[in-house]
């Protein structure tokens, strides 16, 4: 095969290489957001003075990741159909995997989110949080107000390193079937044949784009300007 | 949610449905020792390449600095699944067709496990590589100084001096790493390796008891997990240097 017979099969197979890499992004977009603010109310829980929702915190972080990312996408392509016939009484008409994929996800980037998060808090100065007590500031509105703006802030470069490997840990909804980047090149090799050419492409694309991500991010961090979070 | 589902915990003890003498449990513990080997041995690999890499980033030499830190970009930023299909569907391609052939002509379970530690090893090999590298940065600059001043060579001053020290220091997030290892290996069953997680998805397909399948897997590599953290807390307390935090 030469490299122009690979090139135009890229570029035939490039509406379905496109919507793959469509799906893929939206996983990592859903499950950045929904898994840092739920890894942020884990964070505050983890960090609270009541201890049912300390150890909570703890539990759910700690079981989460110590169980592979592969055994929760199962989990939860197993689940989630289940629960959308429990909740609303339908059978699932719509493509389950995406749906599942991306309640995975968010759950189980939480969890290492929540992590992150944390240490951004304990980083923040103590007598932050006495001052806004001072002020007659309730503890969860002097997270939200002070802390947390403060906290999310110094962590903006972890949680968007994290949010690449993220990105490239889409690439495992390949065990529940959802056609994603990945899978949709593989596809697109099992039907023409050229496996070797489209597993090497399918590599360099995450490679550029996790790289380009990357130097982003130290764009940011050298910059010393941190995006303004809340 | 699970009130049309029949809850069978003896369907582990059951006989297999192919014939072969042995039931459900067995194929899970089968599952269990391939990922066992496959994340033992990948770990060997990712910590012999991780420090020589580790090294070579921290030299003085730009060109070996620039080999490593390349290294650690490929291998870091291709997710691990493309980088097992690479190894396992596009190298035995590449390689001369002797070589090739005598590959697959190996029985399949060693052609997948063989393609998965490799993967496996080397993709880890780049995050110990960063452990290590940034374990050495920890160090005084006057330690390496010290060393060569002292008249060692600087492989010298890497074996004596500061290896020795940056290892105790990486141990903890190596322990991260070791538990990532376990999880990882769980990749392999995309490939067809029966390994835990595989076993876990063929059991679904052989019994219809998804759950208790799951559950079962799950609690396993919970497991495995606290077996890791409570071996290496013992190798980080038994090399302990004194006149450090927590030392003797």
């Amino acid at each position: 095969m030469t490299a122009i017979d690979l090139l135009s099969d890229i570029t035939n197979s490039l509406p379905a290489l496109a919507a793959g890499m469509v799906t893929s992004l939206k996983i990592t977009a859903i499950a950045v957001v929904f898994g840092i603010v739920w890894g942020a109310i884990l964070a505050v829980m983890r960090l609270s003075s009541f201890k049912p929702f300390a150890l909570f915190a703890q539990g759910y972080v700690m079981l989460l990741r110590s169980i592979p990312l592969i055994m929760v996408l199962l989990w939860f392509f197993l689940m989630v159909p289940q629960l959308i016939q429990n909740l609303f009484g339908v059978s699932p008409r719509t493509d389950i995997r995406l749906v599942s994929a991306m309640v995975a996800f968010s759950l189980f980037e939480a969890a290492y989110y929540s992590e992150i998060i944390r240490a951004g808090i304990q980083a923040v100065s103590r007598g932050q949080l006495s001052a806004a007590n001072a002020l007659g500031m309730p503890y969860l509105m002097a997270m939200r107000l002070i802390v947390l703006p403060q906290a999310l802030r110094a962590t903006v470069p972890a949680l968007l390193t994290q949010g690449i490997v993220l990105f490239q840990d889409t690439s495992l909804v390949y065990v529940i079937g959802l056609a994603d980047f990945f899978r949709s090149a593989k596809n697109i090799a099992d039907r023409d044949g050229n496996t070797v050419e489209m597993i090497l492409f399918a590599g360099s694309v995450y490679l550029v784009i996790s790289l380009l991500a990357s130097a982003g991010v130290q764009f940011l961090q050298r910059g010393g300007r941190y995006v303004k979070v809340g | 949610m699970f009130k049309n589902y029949s809850w069978d915990w003896g369907v582990f003890l059951q006989p297999v449905s192919t014939g072969e003498p042995t039931n459900y449990l067995g194929w899970l513990l089968a599952g269990l020792y391939n990922t066992v080997v496959l994340a033992l041995s990948a770990s060997l690999i990712a910590f012999a390449v991780g420090v020589v890499m580790g090294v070579l980033r921290t030299t003085p030499n730009r060109w070996l600095a620039a080999l490593g830190t390349t290294y650690v970009g490929i291998f870091r930023n291709i997710p691990v699944i493309v980088q097992l299909f690479a190894w396992y569907f596009v190298l035995p391609e590449l390689l001369p067709d002797n070589v090739g052939t005598w590959f697959k002509q190996l029985p399949a379970s060693t052609q997948m496990m063989t393609s998965a530690v490799l993967c496996l090893g080397l993709y880890m090999g780049a995050r110990v590589c960063e452990l290590i590298r940034s374990g050495i940065e920890t160090l005084p600059k006057g330690q390496r100084s010290a060393a060569l001043a002292l008249g060692l060579t600087l492989p010298q001053a890497y074996r004596y001096v500061l290896l020795p020290v940056a290892f105790r220091v990486a141990i903890p997030p190596l322990t991260s790493e070791m538990i990532n290892v376990f999880k990882n290996s769980a990749v392999a069953s995309t490939i067809g390796l029966l390994e835990l997680s595989a076993q876990a998805q063929q059991l679904v397909d052989y019994t219809a008891h998804p759950y208790e399948s799951f559950a079962v897997a799950t609690a396993v590599y919970i497991l495995i997990n606290v077996i890791v953290v409570l071996i290496m807390r013992q190798v980080e307390v038994s090399v302990r240097l004194p006149g450090y935090i927590g030392g003797k």
